[in-house]
């Protein structure tokens, strides 16, 4: 190790320290001035993006191969940082609000943001392992952070368990690989797969164990259970960055890994992706149909949401589209982030005091009460049907233009269909808002509605000038990635 | 002295792991899953250690020292995640938590 | 596999003890059983309540935090065989390790989770 090497790492590392104090700077914070923590939190995640995007454009390995910082990373971990930011504006009003105004909240989500970003960054197994662990542990008990209201706990343990059970997967793969392949490296599995020195069986068995433990994580059907009783059970400001962040570093872990690592192989995965894909989207969007509670019918959808991304991932193999198409995934990734941390913003505003759960009729009324939050939730809501010109129409349309130009023409139509089914959810939330009479109350924060109308307005821009954000991603890849 | 062949590592480790996901899945008890959890970690720790010993190279050893940290991390959650639940509702069976429905 | 054999032996001849001994005591032992012998302590005090007392949830609280400091040893046990190995960059890596740790303790220790009551 040198000095270099902790240089490439230094977003990541600074956020560790700056947590690390922190959490014990709060611990001497008397109990009025818990915004200080709020704000010394968020300037921290502010920090770490600035020094984050200033490695755009260079491309360094460090840490004996171990780490390696490109475009891909400094995207994702921009992605990260922000949803981290917006996370903290959400959770300040909505945790005091609620009486769960927990500071340990601040600490625990930017030792998690630390561990997607190590995870963008990650060229070797044993990282990938490691930040999947930094990123989950604080998230588990984030999720159970509202913990004497019932559910938080409950929700905490189900994902703890089947997170741990994911790892475990994850874990066992990476073992069968290095047993596989001499090393644990990225670059290093590559070279062993084409020299033609590994053990195919037992590569390809660990491969597909690595992707059921990244399913996990991603929420793909069938390893799905855990979504909705998570979502419901968990504060929602932290579901909302639940939703994009461990979902984001679940597709950063999946497209390094067979993107790097077993392009081979890719071919092999090809039609395992694809069911997954259609089997996801499927049963996301027709759980979503019948659900309550908005926050369950949100678990459902972010389902749906991880089955279009995965689409992505299924033409790996065919090199004239691949570029493309992770370039889609990543493009999907930030237009649903920002559509889902919007949602869930409008969801902790509306949310009652006590914490109980949400459910879709305590929406009716919004627009009468609250003309702005209703406003921008039915940008977010329209967004996430994929309704032009939003932004997630954009998303929607790159995925499935890379899905007919890589040959996949029927799950294309599979994810439009679901699509269609979609629209019946998320537009009943906006007959709700508008059409129905009701005293809907929500938080009259600034902060709040300010973040949800800021984010309002970037799905709207997005889908003015898509083409933009889809050259940033194609940008991305090319100085690492494919 | 003859060696162990690697093969008989790898079914250990295979019967440990399948053990532990088997467990994690039809066992109701939240102390019992953790230890079928932790069954599966230490499969993916036994074949690790056997991998580097045949390959001569420390690289796994390494790697089981940080999967001992990392899961003695998560150990610590989960008790106390079940020590809280307990605190609430007085009984930790995953198959009574059901609060969580609509 | 030949020089296992005395340790095979070793295991058949405890357990055949054993097994033995149990058998020997069951055949020709007397069994006169009264309601005082069944007892769990035989001349001591008459037991009452649930034999499974639950422990005090703060015993977990000990627990889990000696699982946390316990498992760092396995860091500290291979930089210390290296240690003149690794020289002054080991040493400033270890206290930057010991570093965090005590983060977390003084974080634990502020919040009292080292006060029993």
């Amino acid at each position: 190790m040198s000095l270099s090497d902790l240089l490439i790492l230094l977003p990541q590392a600074f956020l560790l320290v700056w947590a690390s104090l922190l959490l014990l700077v709060d611990l001497f914070i008397s109990k009025e001035r818990k915004v200080i923590t709020a704000i010394l939190g968020a300037a921290g995640l502010a920090i770490t993006l600035g020094l984050t995007s200033g490695q755009w454009g260079s491309r360094a390995t460090g840490f004996n191969q171990m780490v390696v910082v490109d475009n891909f990373s400094v995207f994702l971990s921009g992605l990260f940082t922000l949803a981290g930011l917006v996370a903290i504006v959400i959770a300040y009003d909505n945790m005091r609000r609620t009486g769960i105004h927990k500071t340990e909240f601040y600490s625990l989500l930017l030792f998690s943001v630390a561990g997607m970003m190590l995870m963008s960054a990650a060229a070797d197994l044993i990282i990938v392992f490691l930040a999947l662990e930094l990123l989950s542990i604080p998230l588990y008990i984030l999720a159970g952070l509202a913990v004497p209201r019932a559910g938080s706990a409950e929700g905490a343990i189900k994902y703890f368990l089947l997170g741990a059970f994911a790892s475990g997967f994850v874990l066992y793969g990476t073992a069968l690989i290095f047993g596989a392949t001499q090393g644990t490296s990225l670059a290093g599995i590559m070279a062993s797969i084409q020299s033609g020195t590994a053990e195919l069986p037992l590569l390809v068995i660990g491969a597909a164990l690595l992707l059921v433990g990244f399913s996990f994580k991603v929420a793909a059907v069938p390893f799905h259970m855990w979504t909705p009783d998570v979502y419901q059970g968990a504060p929602s400001p932290v579901t909302g960055f639940m939703s994009i962040g461990a979902k984001a570093a679940g597709f950063a872990a999946l497209i390094r890994v067979f993107s790097l690592a077993f392009p081979s192989l890719a071919g092999q995965f090809a039609p395992i992706f694809a069911v997954l894909a259609g089997l996801t989207m499927v049963v996301g969007n027709v759980a979503a149909v019948s659900q309550v509670s908005i926050k369950r019918m949100l678990a459902y959808s972010s389902i749906a949401h991880a089955g279009y991304i995965l689409m992505a991932l299924v033409p790996l193999a065919d090199p004239s589209v691949a570029a493309n198409s992770t370039a889609s995934a990543l493009t999907y990734l930030v237009v649903y982030g920002i559509t889902t941390l919007g949602a869930w913003a409008v969801i902790s505003a509306v949310e009652n005091a006590d914490g109980g759960d949400t459910s879709v009729r305590d929406l009716s009324g919004l627009a009468r009460q609250h003309p702005w939050l209703a406003a921008a939730m039915t940008f977010f809501m329209l967004s996430f049907t994929g309704i032009p010109p939003l932004a997630g129409f954009w998303g929607k349309f790159y995925l499935f233009r890379t899905a007919i130009e890589g040959g996949y023409t029927t799950l294309a139509i599979i994810g439009l269909l679901s699509s269609l089914v979609s629209a019946w959810y998320y537009l009943r939330v906006i007959v709700m808002m508008y059409f129905r009479e009701s005293e809907a109350g929500a938080s009259r924060a600034p902060s709040i509605q300010i973040a949800a109308i800021l984010l309002a307005l970037a799905v709207l821009v997005l889908g003015l000038f898509p083409s933009g954000l889809f050259q940033l991603a194609l940008q991305a890849l090319a100085n690492g990635v494919s | 002295m003859n060696t162990i062949p690697m093969s008989y590592y790898l079914v250990l480790s295979a019967v440990m792991f399948t053990l532990g996901a088997i467990g994690v899945i039809i066992r109701r008890n939240p102390l019992v899953m953790f230890m079928s959890l932790e069954l599966m970690f230490n499969a993916a720790n036994l074949t690790f250690v056997a991998f580097s010993n045949a390959f001569g190279n420390a690289n796994g050893q390494i790697f089981v020292f940080f999967v001992m940290v990392v899961a003695a991390a998560e150990v610590a959650v989960g008790l106390a995640l079940i020590v809280a639940i307990f605190r609430t509702r007085h009984s930790i069976d995953i198959d009574l938590m059901n609060t969580l429905k609509n | 596999m030949l020089e296992y054999l005395p340790l095979v032996i070793l295991i058949s001849l405890a357990a055949g003890l054993a097994v033995l001994v149990v058998i020997l005591g069951h055949s020709f032992g007397p069994h006169r059983p009264t309601a005082k012998k069944g007892l769990p302590y035989e001349s001591g005090m008459t037991p009452y309540g649930p034999g499974t007392r639950r422990m005090s949830v703060r015993y977990y609280l000990v627990a889990v935090l000696f699982i946390l400091f316990d498992i760092e040893v396995v860091f500290f046990l291979p930089w210390a065989v290296m240690f003149r190995k690794l020289g002054v960059f080991g040493l400033v890596e270890m206290l930057i390790f010991i570093g965090i740790l005590l983060v977390g303790y003084v974080y634990a220790w502020k919040k009292g989770a080292l006060e029993w009551e």
